[in-house]
C-alpha cells in the first residue's frame, strides 16, 4: 500500500501536489466567503474546456523535438480566419462552427507547413524563433484585418466599409454551440458536456496518435535524432508533421475558445495565446523534451482552476486587483521554471 | 654524465580501479629525442597528462612515482606549472585561433606590452602592446624552423602543415623551454610536409631543446630518435637506444602476443563456401575523424570478417557510411544489388543491421524503455510489432511478448522490459543494442566497438552472443580496436590505414605483420620480412 502511494506521488509529481494544495485550501477560503464555489468551479470547466485544446498543442511539438510551439499565433490565425468567414456568410449554430473548422485546418495544415521550413532551419532554436515568428504574423495579420475584402456590416466598421472591427461578437452566430450541448446543471455546478466531450475527442486522437507507427517515429526522433536516422527516419519529415499538428491544434482549439469565449478578438488579440498554453503543458509535468497527453489534460485543469479561483478569491481578501498580477506571476514563473529544467519529464 | 632533463620514476596510475599505468620509468636527456610508441590505450596520453599536471589526473586521485626536472622532484598540480617549469606541448588538435595572425597566436597570453597613461592609472592589463617586438621574436622562432611565411598572416587560411609549426613556433618562443611533448604532430601532415618536419625537431634537439615524441609512424621513429620507449597495457616493454631495436620488433613489442582462443574454441561451424556476399568498390566516407579515402572489399557470406586499425585511420567509417550515416560516395553490392548509398532505410529494408560504435549517441534512445529500444528499428523500418489495420497501432502485448524474450536469450541483467535503458550498465546496454539488431533479423550485421566501455564479464558474453549470431547464419562484420578480440573471434582481419585498406590477415598471422599493416607497411613488405 505504502509503496503504491510513494509510486503515485513520484507520478503527479511535487509541484503538482503543492498546486493542488493551494487549489484546495483556495476553495475552502472561497466557501468562507460570500464567493459560490460551484459558481467558481462552473467557471473553471468552462476555462478548462475553452484552453485544453490550446495545451494539447503543445504535445506533438514538443514529442518531434521541436520544444514547445511558441509559434501558436499561427494557428490561432489560421482559427480565426476559419470563424470570420462562417461569420461572413452569417452561418448559424452547428453548421457555422463546423465550417470554421474545415476552412481552419486546411488553412494550418498549409500555415504550419510554411512555418516548419523555418523551423527545420534553425535547429536548436525553435523556441526562440517560433515565439518571434508568433509575434510577427500576429502584427502582419493587422494589416489583413484591415484590407480584407469582407463585406459583412457585423464585421466591418460602420464607418469607410472596410476593415474588420477590433472585437467581433459570436451571440448572433455561433456563440456556446458546444458549450450548450448536453449541458446540464447538477447541485449549483454547470456542466458543459459538448465543450468537454469535443475536448475529450481531440485528446483521444492525439493520444492515438502516438501509439501509431508515425507516432513512435515522431517520439523517437524527438529523442534522439541520431538514433532515429540510424533507424533511417527522416528528421524533417517528423518534425515538420510534428509542427503542422500543433498548427493546426491551434487552428481548431481556437474556433472551440471563441464559441466558447463568445468574442472574436482581432488585431493584438492572439499575440499572447502561446504563453498559457505553454504554461498549462508545463504545470501538468512535461518539459521541453518530453510531453504526454496525460500532462496536458492535468496540466490544463490545474492551471486554469487555479486562475479561475485565486481571482476572485484574492480580490476578495486583498484591497484592489491584484489577481491579474497573480496570474502574469504564475504563468509566466511556471514557463520559467521549466525553461530551466529541459530534463523533468516525471520529476519536475 | 650530466643530469637528464626529465626523469619519470615508477608511475602508477589507476582511473576508478582499472590500472592504466604499471611502474612506467622514463629518462630523457638533454638535446634528445626520445620516441613513445604503442597502441591505442597503451598510456601513452595518460603519462603525458601526468607530467603537465592535467586535472583529469588531479582529480581522479593523482598518481604513484616520482617526476624530477633536472633533478629536482616536481608535481605539478596544474599545465600552467608545467609551463612555468619549460614545458611546452603540442597537442594533437590545434590550440590556435583563426582569426589571430601568427604573431598573435605566438605569443598569445604572453604579449610584451609598454605601459600608457591609461594603463598608469587603471594597472597592467591596459598597457599598449609592443607589436614590432612581438613580430621580431616571432620571426626568429619562425627562421629557426626554417619557416619563410609571413608573421602578421592570420592563421586562418594557412595549410594543416603550417599550422603545426605554428603551434611549435609558440613552443619555442618560450625562453625557458628545455622539454617539448609532441603528440602525434606527424598524423595530419602530407609526406613532404612530415619530412620538413622531422628536420626542425632534429634542429631544434641539436639547440638543447629535448623532446618526446609520440607517434605510430615507425618510419619516423626509426629516422630521428635517439631513444625509444615502448608501452603496452599501461607497462614498458621495452625502452632503449634506437640501435637495439629494427622496425619489425618494436611492431612485434607494441602489439603483443595477447590472443584469446577461450571465445575461438567455441565456434563450431565454419563459412564453407567463399560466396561473396558484399562488395566494397572504392567506398570514401566523409566521416569526421574517421575518414575512408577509397576502400576495396569482399565480405563472403557466413563469416566472421574482423575491421581492425588505430583510431582515426577510418575503421570505423565504413560501417558508417554503408549504413548511410555519414555522407559517402563508390559502390557497394548487397548479394549483387546496388546498394543505395546514403539512404538508411533502403538500406535496413535490405536486410542489413548496424550496431554502432557510440552506443549511447547513436545505439540506443537512452530515455526510452528497454522494450521499445529493442523493437524500435524493426517497428519504423519493417512494420513489425504493429496491429493490422489502417492506423498502424503499435502491438503492446507482443513488443513486451518479444522484449521479455529477448532479455532471456541476450542474458541483459534490468528489472523487466519497462526499465529505462540509461540506468542499465554499459554492458547491458551493449545486449540491448545487439538484440535491436538482431529483432531486425538480419543477413549481414555491421558491429563496430561492442566492448568499449564495458566490464570483463560482459566483454566475453557480448562476443559469444556475436559468435552465436553468426552460427545461426548471419554474417558479421565487426570492427573493433582490441586486436586480440578481432583475433579471438574473425575469420579474417582488415586492416585499415590513413583511409585505406593496408590488407588482410589470418586471424592467426604472427604480431609483427598486424603491428606493420598498422604502421603503414604493405601486405607486401609485410610478407617479404
Amino acid at each position: 500500500m505504502k509503496e503504491r502511494l510513494v509510486a503515485i506521488y513520484h507520478g503527479f509529481g511535487l509541484p503538482r501536489l503543492i498546486i493542488a494544495g493551494f487549489l484546495l485550501l483556495l476553495l475552502i477560503i472561497a466557501a468562507g466567503t460570500e464567493l459560490s464555489v460551484p459558481g467558481l468551479l462552473s467557471d473553471a470547466l468552462v476555462r478548462i474546456g475553452q484552453n485544453g485544446i490550446y495545451v494539447l498543442a503543445m504535445v506533438p511539438s514538443i514529442q518531434a523535438g521541436v520544444g514547445l510551439n511558441f509559434g501558436l499565433p499561427v494557428g490561432v490565425i489560421c482559427g480565426i480566419v476559419g470563424v470570420l468567414v462562417a461569420m461572413e456568410f452569417t452561418l448559424l449554430g452547428f453548421k457555422g462552427f463546423l465550417v470554421a473548422i474545415l476552412l481552419a485546418v486546411p488553412l494550418a495544415i498549409g500555415a504550419g507547413y510554411l512555418y516548419s521550413l523555418l523551423i527545420n532551419r534553425v535547429a536548436g532554436q525553435e523556441m526562440m524563433v517560433g515565439t518571434y515568428v508568433g509575434f510577427s504574423v500576429v502584427a502582419g495579420m493587422c494589416i489583413f484585418w484591415l484590407m480584407a475584402p469582407f463585406k459583412n456590416p457585423a464585421l466591418i466598421w460602420p464607418v469607410g466599409g472596410q476593415g474588420l472591427r477590433v472585437t467581433l461578437t459570436l451571440a448572433d452566430t455561433f456563440a456556446g454551440v458546444l458549450n450548450n450541448f448536453l449541458a446540464f446543471e447538477i447541485f449549483g455546478l454547470k456542466v458543459p458536456t459538448g465543450l468537454l466531450l469535443f475536448y475529450g475527442l481531440i485528446a483521444f486522437i492525439v493520444w492515438l496518435f502516438f501509439r501509431t507507427k508515425a507516432g513512435v517515429a515522431m517520439e523517437v526522433v524527438g529523442r534522439n535524432p541520431r538514433f532515429a536516422a540510424a533507424s533511417g527516419l527522416s528528421l524533417n519529415k517528423y518534425r515538420t508533421l510534428g509542427i503542422i499538428m500543433s498548427t493546426v491544434l491551434a487552428a481548431i482549439g481556437y474556433t472551440v475558445y471563441a464559441q466558447s469565449f463568445g468574442f472574436v478578438q482581432l488585431y493584438n488579440g492572439p499575440l499572447m495565446t502561446a504563453f498559457p498554453a505553454v504554461a498549462g503543458v508545463l504545470i501538468g509535468g512535461a518539459s521541453t523534451r518530453e510531453a504526454k497527453v496525460r500532462h496536458a489534460i492535468l496540466g490544463v485543469v490545474l492551471f486554469q482552476t487555479l486562475l479561475t479561483v485565486a481571482m476572485p478569491v484574492t480580490n476578495q481578501l486583498i484591497e484592489g486587483n491584484i489577481s491579474e498580477i497573480a496570474r502574469v506571476v504564475v504563468s509566466n514563473g511556471m514557463i520559467l521554471y521549466a525553461l530551466t529544467r529541459a530534463t523533468g519529464g516525471e520529476q519536475a | 654524465m650530466s643530469v637528464p632533463v626529465l626523469e619519470m620514476k615508477q608511475i602508477s596510475k589507476s582511473f576508478y580501479g582499472t590500472q592504466v599505468l604499471k611502474n612506467v620509468s622514463l629518462t630523457l636527456g638533454r638535446g634528445e629525442i626520445h620516441c613513445l610508441v604503442g597502441e591505442n590505450g597503451a598510456g601513452k596520453s595518460t603519462l603525458m597528462n601526468i607530467l603537465f599536471g592535467m586535472p583529469v589526473i588531479t582529480n581522479t586521485g593523482g598518481y604513484e612515482g616520482t617526476v624530477l626536472i633536472n633533478g629536482e622532484s616536481v608535481a605539478f598540480d596544474s599545465p600552467r606549472a608545467a609551463i612555468e617549469a619549460g614545458i611546452g606541448m603540442v597537442h594533437q588538435e590545434f590550440m590556435l585561433l583563426p582569426g589571430f595572425s601568427v604573431t598573435e597566436n605566438v605569443k598569445l597570453n604572453r604579449e610584451l606590452t609598454r605601459p600608457n597613461p591609461f594603463s598608469m592609472i587603471f594597472g597592467k592589463k591596459l598597457e599598449t602592446l609592443n607589436r614590432r617586438q612581438m613580430a621580431k621574436d616571432t620571426r626568429s622562432a619562425l627562421d629557426r624552423l626554417g619557416m619563410t611565411i609571413d608573421e602578421w598572416v592570420p592563421v586562418a587560411g594557412l595549410p594543416v602543415g603550417y599550422l603545426q609549426f605554428v603551434e611549435i613556433a609558440r613552443e619555442i618562443d618560450k625562453e625557458n623551454l628545455q622539454l617539448l611533448v609532441l603528440d602525434e604532430p606527424t598524423a595530419v601532415l602530407t609526406e613532404s610536409e612530415a619530412e620538413q618536419f622531422l628536420g626542425v625537431i632534429q634542429r631544434l634537439a641539436q639547440s638543447g631543446i629535448s623532446i618526446l615524441f609520440i607517434t605510430h609512424r615507425l618510419d619516423e621513429v626509426m629516422a630521428v630518435a635517439d631513444r625509444i620507449t615502448i608501452l603496452k597495457d599501461g607497462e614498458l616493454v621495452s625502452s632503449g637506444p634506437k640501435e637495439d631495436f629494427t622496425i619489425t620488433q618494436i611492431a612485434e613489442l607494441m602489439v603483443g602476443r595477447r590472443i584469446d582462443t577461450e571465445a575461438r574454441k567455441k565456434r563450431t561451424t565454419r563459412p564453407k563456401d567463399e560466396e561473396v556476399v558484399l562488395e566494397v568498390r572504392d567506398l570514401r566516407v566523409n566521416m569526421p575523424g574517421e575518414a575512408l579515402r577509397g576502400i576495396d572489399l569482399d565480405v563472403f557470406r557466413g563469416e566472421i570478417l574482423g575491421i581492425g586499425g588505430l583510431a582515426g585511420h577510418g575503421k570505423v567509417g565504413l560501417a558508417n557510411g554503408i549504413m548511410g550515416l555519414y555522407p559517402s560516395q563508390g559502390k557497394v553490392l548487397y548479394e549483387g544489388q546496388e546498394v543505395p548509398l546514403n539512404d538508411t532505410q533502403a538500406v535496413l529494408k535490405l536486410g542489413l543491421a548496424f550496431v554502432s560504435e557510440d552506443r549511447r549517441g547513436v545505439g540506443l534512445v537512452l530515455e526510452d524503455t528497454i522494450a521499445n529500444n529493442i523493437v524500435l528499428t524493426s517497428m519504423q523500418s519493417q512494420d513489425k510489432f504493429l496491429k493490422p489495420g489502417l492506423l498502424k497501432l503499435k502491438d503492446e502485448k507482443r513488443i513486451i511478448n518479444h522484449a521479455l524474450e529477448s532479455i532471456d536469450k541476450f542474458d541483459i541483467r534490468c528489472t523487466g522490459p519497462e526499465q529505462i535503458v540509461r540506468r542499465l550498465s554499459g554492458g547491458n546496454q551493449q545486449k540491448v543494442c545487439l538484440a535491436r539488431a538482431f529483432t531486425q533479423e538480419p543477413k549481414l550485421l555491421f558491429v563496430s566497438e561492442p566492448t568499449r566501455g564495458i566490464d570483463v564479464g560482459a566483454k566475453s558474453r557480448v562476443l559469444e552472443l556475436i559468435v552465436e549470431l553468426n552460427e545461426m547464419g548471419v554474417t558479421v562484420v565487426f570492427t573493433s580496436s582490441e586486436l586480440a578480440e578481432l583475433r579471438s573471434i574473425a575469420d579474417r582481419i582488415a586492416i585499415i590505414y590513413e583511409g585505406r585498406l593496408a590488407g588482410i590477415l589470418p586471424p592467426d598471422a604472427p604480431d609483427v605483420q598486424y603491428g606493420l599493416l598498422m604502421a603503414g607497411k604493405s601486405l607486401e613488405e609485410v610478407g617479404s620480412r
